[in-house]
């Protein structure tokens, strides 16, 4: 829970840094821009450190720690100095949050910069709703939509209720709840690619449960997910359509789907 | 099962998502098991406080294990019964062999107990001359099968009904072909049935235990078919094969554990019988067995205390843990390879018989993270799994490929200059190899994902890029 609650800044005076996660950077920048867009209408000045590049996840899940202090101390150095940390991930937020001061815990030097990080880093949907208090958008996207919750928002950053909530300001939409919203996809970082016949039995499940829920259109906030999801979607030739909880929030949703043709 | 097959996880998990039947077994576990436990989570208004002093409890007895076992075992003595430390597999199936033989034992009822597949009774007992009679109707059914248990407290669980059905046709040969076998009732009777009078021949009855109470010397079991209960009062020996981190205080803490025990296991308020057992008859007892026999297996564990791994050996064996865990609901218990299956298992199992003998367990997870939001002495699972991925990366056990791409990937992650570099020229090629398509069917060095889906292509250019070049302007 956040633990630094502050008033709604007074017009664009606090700053923010965008961690815009490696996935966004390299293959859906547009998920970037969305999430600047939102951070600036909820009267935020967004910052992009030069020095950031991965959250460090893929070393510190496969037991290469030594990588993982490596690329933490980096990115806590990064992003040192600003009012807010902001990740349009679950997953790479709560990489900062809930593991980078595990991570350096013994470390007396560094232990106490990433408890200070962790304390004032969110996930994109989470700030926007507990500490920007944003009520109003202006997006419209008339389509019956399933969200998929990442189990990092889900259980690491207790992101449930916030992306719905902001859903439901945006014209048009309807919320299909899949059955079974607590159930993996089957991503899991370099799991899916390590254990590629099991990965898929979870997210056939997942294609399963979205094709029963009627939605048109998935979102989630994780572009993890989100590119297991719809590989799979496309590889089964589902029409349904998969993107970024941002994109729709922020009204850009000119660009092709995820998979989609262009 | 002694010998873990735990390595041949991949090819055994591949096999087994290819099996219609074990796959319509597994259904029960997201139509019924998940559903059942939030319903009995939710009926409980301080079910998550409860949780909490498990967990508390827990670490209080690990800090305190050798003085509670201990008083155990004083209690246990001064109530008449026999305490037996086996600090590995082999010692414990010699005391076992021993106290049959003292019996005079031919055959052996037993109750379920994974502490006896721990330490592969059956066949030891078998091989020397005592027949084990399976008395839980899911161990009963696996025994048939020449099966080990799938699950920690449902064995059967990969059967469905109509392979049971098949396999008390083929077994029972006196049963009617014409009678309905249809409802699990029905199956429940036949097997009742069959086993009545094996309880009566046998000389000694073997039952796990799912706590022991050091204040009094009881040994608590809990079950719902009542099958454990005949087991231990019936023959002239009960002997209870248990490990060392059951053990528990007092009666009123075995209560806490009771509360939310069935709860997280089968949705269950309480479960059917729950039976506490204190040393041999007494003269004023009408039954009961006249020897009472404890055999407590540490076999690995105490050297996990104070280390590292220690909260593993908080788990009260719910079973919760598994129910919930995507790659189980995918692959069944079998594929495990030894004898505690799911994420428990994959952290138990490198524990007990050595990571480098299973070293898939690990990593065969996407950290979901659901088995630690219902397990009910909050062990850290996910947590508990890094710590033997760092363990097999540490020691090399990781394969060299995945090794080498893991460092020149973390060089790049540590030079942000470098990194944008490859990122730029990486993304381009890729985008530019999709062309309009937006995806991949197939990606060199990507088969593990190209397999079963398509590869999302990227837009082009990387945000950083564009990034600077919006600023510049
Ligand atoms: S680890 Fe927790 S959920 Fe799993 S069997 Fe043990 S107590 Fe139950």
């Amino acid at each position: 829970m956040p633990s630094a609650v502050q008033a709604k800044p007074p017009g664009g005076q606090k700053r923010v840094a965008l961690f815009v996660t490696c996935l966004v950077d390299l293959f859906r920048p547009s998920v970037g821009f969305a999430a600047v867009k939102l951070l600036e209408q909820a009267g935020f000045t967004v910052e992009v450190p030069e020095a950031q590049t991965c959250c460090g996840q893929p070393a510190y899940n496969s037991g290469d720690r030594a990588d993982a202090q490596a690329i933490a101390r980096n990115t806590i150095a990064a992003f040192e100095g600003y009012d807010y940390i902001v990740a349009p991930s679950g997953s790479c937020g709560g990489m900062l949050r809930c593991h980078y001061p595990e991570l350096l815990a013994e470390d007396p030097q560094w232990a106490p910069r990433a408890s200070a990080l962790a304390a004032r880093c969110y996930e994109l949907t989470q700030f926007l709703v507990d500490i920007a208090q944003l009520d109003a958008l202006d997006a419209t996207f008339p389509s019956r939509v399933a969200y998929h919750d990442s189990c990092s928002s889900l259980r690491e950053m207790n992101v449930k209720a916030q992306p719905r909530a902001l859903l439901g300001k945006v014209k048009g939409v309807q919320i299909s709840e899949l059955a079974e919203t607590e159930a993996c996809c089957g991503f899991g970082g370099t799991f899916c690619v390590k254990f590629p016949d099991i990965s898929n039995s979870m997210v056939e499940r997942k294609t399963a449960d979205i094709a029963a829920s009627g939605a048109d259109t998935v979102l989630a906030g994780d572009l993890g997910c989100l590119m297991n999801i719809a590989g799979k979607l496309k590889r089964e030739g589902s029409n349904v359509k998969v993107r970024h909880v941002a994109e729709v929030l922020a009204g850009m949703t000119d660009d092709a789907a995820i998979g989609d043709a262009e | 099962m002694l010998h873990p097959n735990s390595n041949a996880f991949t090819a055994e998990s591949t096999k087994a998502i290819a099996d219609p039947q074990l796959q319509e077994a597994l259904g029960v576990l997201r139509t019924q098991s998940i559903p059942n436990r939030l319903k009995a989570a939710n009926n409980l208004a301080e079910f998550e406080q409860l949780r909490d002093r498990a967990r508390d409890l827990k670490d209080h007895i690990l800090g305190h294990l050798d003085q509670y076992l201990l008083q155990f075992e004083e209690q246990v003595k001064s109530s008449g019964g026999q305490v037996h430390w086996c600090s590995d597999a082999e010692s414990a199936r010699q005391t076992i062999l021993k106290l049959c033989r003292e019996a005079g034992a031919k055959t052996v009822t037993k109750g379920k107990t994974m502490i006896g597949e721990e330490i592969g009774i059956n066949d030891f007992l078998a091989e020397n001359g005592i027949e084990p009679v399976e008395t839980d109707l899911g161990e009963y059914i696996i025994q048939l099968r020449h099966e080990t248990p799938s699950h920690i407290i449902g064995p059967a669980l990969h059967v469905t009904k109509r392979q049971v059905e098949e396999t008390f046709r083929e077994h029972h040969t006196d049963l009617d072909a014409g009678r309905s076998l249809e409802e699990p009732a029905a199956l429940m009777a036949e097997a009742r049935a069959k086993m009545r009078h094996r309880y009566f021949e046998a000389d000694v009855g073997i039952t796990g235990a799912n706590f022991l109470i050091a204040e009094t010397g009881s040994t608590v079991i809990v079950t719902n078919e009542g099958n454990g209960d005949l087991t231990q009062m019936l023959p002239k020996m009960h002997i209870a094969l248990t490990s060392i981190e059951k053990v528990v205080p007092t009666l009123d803490d075995a209560m806490t554990l009771l509360r939310i025990l069935p709860r997280s296991a089968t949705g269950q308020e309480l479960s059917v019988y729950v039976t506490f057992s204190t040393g041999p008859r007494r003269q004023i007892d009408p039954d009961g067995p006249k020897a009472f026999h404890v055999v407590l297996l540490d076999n690995g564990r105490s050297a996990y205390l104070g280390g590292p791994m220690q909260e593993m050996l908080r788990c009260i064996r719910c079973g919760a843990c598994m129910d919930h865990c995507p790659v189980y609901h995918a692959v069944g218990g079998h594929a495990y390879g030894w004898v505690y299956p799911g994420p428990i298992g994959a952290i138990l199992t490198p524990a007990l018989v050595g990571v480098e003998n299973a070293k898939h367990l690990p990593n065969a997870s996407s950290l979901c993270g659901r088995c630690e939001s219902v397990c009910p002495v909050r062990i850290p699972i996910p947590k508990l799994l890094r710590h033997w991925r760092e363990e097999e990366f540490t020691r090399a056990i990781t394969p060299a490929t995945q090794r080498t791409g893991l460092g020149v990937w973390a060089w790049f992650a540590q030079r942000p200059a470098m990194y944008r570099l490859a990122a730029r020229w990486s993304m381009r090629i890729l985008r530019w190899s999709a062309g309009a398509r937006g995806r991949f069917k197939s990606l060199p060095l990507a088969e593990g994902w190209t397999r079963h889906r398509d590869f999302p292509a990227p837009q082009g250019k990387t945000f950083q890029d564009q990034w600077r070049a919006r600023s510049r302007r």
